[in-house]
């Protein structure tokens, strides 16, 4: 069975003012149908600029794609020209932001939007189009959906938009949902709603989901399989058990090790990560992480480690595999 | 001064490192305005008009340049007199460099009234907003609607002869110098005090100047230390243009011969007095007309270049 | 065992943790005999709507704070939650005057507030400091950090120069930042970096409470640990109260004693910490911490979320009677009029006409 999406050593580079700016480097993942994936990191680790570029909706100066391959349903993604592209994204890829004001056009209808999408890339009549609308509309929880067609973006709350967001990237039944922190600027009780409401989607309609956050909470709820980025490169990879309950990375022990948690007291400080984030202009020769990990040994300075599995379906970009040399973690179910 | 309170001496292992920034604020501004090939040649010139203006003096002594011999009037250019001669047979060069220091000199002193009542007006108005901004708006709304041409006339004419002449370092000026100065200042502040309001009403949403009324900064501590620096961009381009304008204002009022009055020369009142032999003697009116333009239009384009070097969303992140 | 650990002496700097501190006290009950440093009580801030060209009319208002009652004690961490529009913010700037508040006192140590004004209140302020949200927004890209920390010494006269720099270079190591960047502009420091910096003008003048408005909402996760890490750290070190405001109900529960959870303008539930996150009465609450996500898989496949219906209304118009009736799960049996103060016992309360 050929893997529905499968990214093979994607690298990206963006050219700027003070030099390369090495923003992926080499990453590789497959995603089955109907599979949860989950990609986790800080802020710079490269894990939106991996989906967009897989888009192609970075900008190619400066941006561009010094290497590798996406193949979608065998065919590769990066060799599409313009047209070709435009067709798979919201047809078979659908996309949704942080903030919805970057998908919806303030100065046009919900309902012409979503309409929009889906007489183009169906080619259904407008009249069909608008009775899907407000099918999608009612499906994401708007209430009074048919009233609610003539309105524009600004009208719509936070949590509403971002509904309405989903519902246009659900409108031509895509094969693959990508969300690039959709719920990150939303309230908790309004994250909750739209999780639920992605979930539900989700398993009704069997899409394949992609879901990029630096929130480990949610990818806890919501995801299979797990990649957790750092500095472009993937640093470990697993499903959702393997990572929460056994993390073999120093960077996702350290992560998870610093998060409290809502349903447990704690009565110590909370642990940190030394260092700073790591300069994307200049990659060390050695591992990014190492000049801030606990457990670094000197291969680690002089070497990046690839990728390399330690059990079946749990790998680990490490020259030291932190098994059993810490204590409990949050991570794991008590 | 109060006492400060036993402040508990603690200290942890310091830990943070900070890279060495890209680049300074005063670096960020060079390399901008060096990109302005136009803004530099024309920084070039009005150098060139300073040194002129002021260096000029060391070539032509004042008595030179007022020294009148009239069997000499109205000699076009030559070796001796490069520029030629006027009505009275007074070397126009010399005439051009100490006209030009008065030029300058009116230019400069006029911005800087102008900016001084700019800032405090509109700074006073933008900061306490409410009745204090409406009175001050309105007032400066009134002295918008009239003619600044015709207000700087009717006060020329007013205070005229009224103001002595003055001496200063050893050199006498002419009181209508500062007659001059004070109008131009009086009638040309409200476009500034316009743009510092403005500024004012939207620097002042920021969270640090909340942030400086949490700490418990007085007023005009907020005002002076945190609002200003924040607006000086448009403060400088401003100024920078207005010393265009006040030498522009100058040269009409002179023309018109209601501005710096005799023996104090300025490229103004040199062109009221070519205005006779516009094209008998051209030369009368050519050289201050082209000293006057190539000042004028240096300054704004160094007002265009920082204009853009000072945009500050180049300059702070 | 494979041991080739690197040794600690290289120059490479290792990390910076701060040492797990086995004497941080994490005291959840508050004594009997604590000293009240800050009552508020029924704290109101309305903030008009108006309209009109010439003369402007009121012709509504955005209720923030409708009616706050609560106490701080002395060196405790009080953490106020609540999702946006729910007026936490509002409150801890009406709480410090920033705002002047519409109605309601607030007393700090014995004086009212809301009857200073001017120099009186500018003097007061020495006592009570600010920690903002925003690590760019809140210092001002024009000064270097030496002015921007050194500002409270200055606005209260309670150094020399020669003593703000000293000062100034305390606060600094007490931040852990290297005081060598003493002259550098807020621009050249990272978001984290920036935080501690107005975390250290906050102390400049050794106030007695400190309020924390979301401080590390803005911040990448792994900077946030460091910064509540320094924040409980200087609590213990110098005996502050805190006022937390945040969203995050985690770091909340990590570092707060008592909890009070606001919704549209009014506080909800107040309780211990423990108390308040193990057994919460009111269903905001409920539904509130049901939403939390849990960074653990096997927890969050067992969860059973609360999901409220709609979005949080208006603070123009809230609804009559109990805020949460309209989105209650079991709100609709719910008389129309105000609920009541109920006290659990052991300090939890609790507005509510079925809890």
């Amino acid at each position: 069975m050929i893997p529905l999406l499968q990214v093979q050593d994607l690298t990206v580079r963006f050219d700027v003012l003070d030099g390369l700016v090495h923003a992926v480097n080499g990453i590789s993942y497959t995603l089955n149908e109907g599979e949860t994936l989950g990609i986790v990191g800080e802020s710079g680790c490269g894990k939106s600029v991996s989906v967009l570029s897989m888009m192609r909706l970075i900008p190619q100066p400066p941006g561009k794609i010094v290497a590798g391959q996406v193949f979608y349903r065998g065919r590769d993604l990066l060799d599409l020209d313009d047209a070709e592209m435009q067709h798979v994204r919201g047809k078979e890829i659908a996309m949704v932001f942080q903030d919805p004001m970057t998908c919806l056009n303030p100065v046009l209808t919900i309902g012409r939007q979503i309409s929009e999408a889906i007489v183009v890339h169906t080619g259904a009549t407008w009249e069909q189009g608008r009775r899907q609308t407000v099918r999608l509309l009612e499906m994401v929880g708007i209430p009074q959906a048919a009233d609610r067609l003539g309105d524009y973006p600004h009208q719509f709350s936070g949590g509403m938009r971002q509904r309405a967001m989903i519902a246009m990237a659900l409108a031509c039944s895509p094969s693959i949902f990508i969300a690039d922190e959709p719920t990150t600027a939303l309230d908790v009780t309004i994250q909750a709603q739209v999780i639920e409401l992605v979930k539900s989607l989700r398993d009704r309609l069997g899409m394949a989901v992609i879901w990029i956050t630096h929130d480990l909470g949610v990818i806890a709820g919501l995801a299979e399989k797990v990649i957790v980025m750092y500095a472009g490169f993937i640093v470990e990879r697993g499903s959702v058990d393997d990572i929460y309950g056994d993390p073999r990375h120093p960077y996702t022990l350290a992560l998870l090790k610093s998060l409290p948690r809502v349903d447990r007291s704690s009565h110590e400080p909370l642990a940190t990560i030394g260092g700073m984030p790591p300069d994307l202009l200049g990659l060390p020769a050695g591992c990014p992480f190492a000049v801030r990990c606990d457990y670094r040994v000197e291969q680690c300075l002089q070497e990046n480690p690839r990728l390399r599995p330690i059990l079946a379906s749990h790998e680990i970009a490490c020259w030291v595999d932190v098994a059993g040399r810490h204590g409990p973690v949050t991570g794991r179910a008590i | 001064m109060e006492p400060a309170e036993a402040i508990p001496r603690v200290s942890l292992p310091v830990v943070e490192e900070v890279e060495p920034p890209p680049l300074t604020f005063r670096q960020l501004f060079w390399r901008r305005f060096r990109r302005h090939k136009l803004a530099l040649f024309a920084a070039g010139v009005l150098l060139f008009m300073l040194l002129y203006a002021v260096g000029g003096t060391l070539v032509f002594s004042e008595a030179e340049a007022n020294y009148t011999d009239t069997t000499l009037r109205l000699q076009g250019p030559s070796r001796e007199h490069p520029f030629g001669t006027d009505t009275v047979g007074r070397d126009i060069l010399a005439r051009t460099v100490y006209g030009g220091q008065i030029s300058l000199l009116i230019g400069l002193s006029a911005m800087l009234v102008e900016v001084l009542l700019g800032i405090v007006i509109g700074a006073l108005a933008g900061f306490y907003g409410g009745i204090v901004d409406s009175l001050l708006m309105r007032f400066t709304e009134a002295m918008l609607n009239i003619p600044q041409l015709f207000l700087l006339i009717v006060m020329a004419k007013f205070f005229g002869g009224r103001i002595p002449n003055i001496v200063l370092a050893g050199r006498t000026f002419s009181g209508s110098v500062i007659v001059i100065v004070l109008i131009i200042g009086v009638t040309s502040w409200m476009y500034l005090a316009r743009i510092v309001r403005a500024e004012f009403l939207s620097i002042k949403e920021n969270e640090y100047i909340l942030a400086a009324r949490a700490t418990g900064t007085r007023n005009l501590g907020i005002i002076v230390q945190h609002i200003l620096p924040n607006c000086m961009a448009p403060i400088v381009v401003s100024a920078t243009l207005s010393v265009a304008s006040a030498i522009t204002l100058e040269a009409y009022i002179s023309f018109l011969g209601m501005g710096v009055q005799a023996p104090t020369a300025t490229w103004g009142n040199m062109l009221d007095g070519a205005y006779n032999y516009v094209e008998t003697a051209p030369w009368l009116w050519i050289f201050p007309g082209l000293l006057i333009v190539l000042t004028v239009l240096s300054i704004n384009f160094v007002g265009d270049g920082l204009r853009d070097a000072l945009d500050p969303r180049s300059l702070a992140k | 065992m494979n041991d080739n650990h690197v040794p600690v002496d290289t120059d490479i700097p290792v990390g910076n943790h701060v040492p797990v501190d086995n004497h941080v006290s994490v005291d959840t009950h508050v004594p009997e005999d604590n000293h009240i440093l800050v009552q508020v009580e029924d704290l109101k801030k309305h903030f008009p709507i108006t309209r009109g060209i010439i003369v402007q009319r009121q012709i509504g208002a955005v209720k923030a704070v409708d009616g706050v009652t609560f106490d701080i004690y002395q060196g405790e961490t009080l953490g106020l939650v609540g999702e946006s529009g729910c007026g936490k913010t509002t409150t801890g700037r009406t709480i410090i005057q920033l705002y002047r508040p519409t109605s309601g006192r607030v007393v700090f140590d014995g004086v009212d507030l809301t009857t200073l004004a001017g120099e009186g209140l500018r003097h007061m302020r020495r006592r009570m400091q600010m920690i903002f949200q925003d690590p760019f927004a809140s210092l001002n890209p024009r000064m270097t950090i030496n002015r921007i920390i050194s500002e409270p010494l200055r606005a209260h006269k309670l150094a020399s120069p020669q003593e703000q720099i000293e000062r100034v270079q305390e606060l600094l190591h007490l931040v852990q930042l290297n005081p060598r960047f003493v002259n550098r502009y807020p621009h050249e420091f990272s978001g984290g970096q920036r935080q501690r910096i107005g975390i250290a003008r906050a102390l400049a003048s050794n106030p007695q409470l400190v309020i924390c408005d979301e401080p590390i909402a803005a911040l990448d996760v792994s900077i946030q640990a460091q910064v509540v890490n320094l924040l409980d750290e200087l609590q213990d070190r110098l005996g502050l109260t805190y006022l937390f405001i945040a969203h995050d109900l985690s770091m909340v529960r990590h570092l707060c004693d008592r909890v009070a959870v606001m919704y549209l303008g009014k506080i909800v539930e107040l309780a211990h910490k423990d108390e308040l996150y193990d057994h919460p009465a009111h269903p905001y609450t409920q539904a509130l911490l049901s939403a939390v996500p849990v960074p653990d898989p096997t927890v969050e496949r067992r969860r059973r979320r609360i999901i409220l219906e709609g979005d949080v209304p208006s603070p123009v118009n809230p609804p009559a009677g109990c805020r949460f009736r309209t989105r209650c799960p079991i709100g609709a049996s719910c008389p129309d009029k105000d609920p009541h103060w109920r006290d659990l016992g052991g300090g939890h309360w609790v507005i509510c006409h079925q809890a």
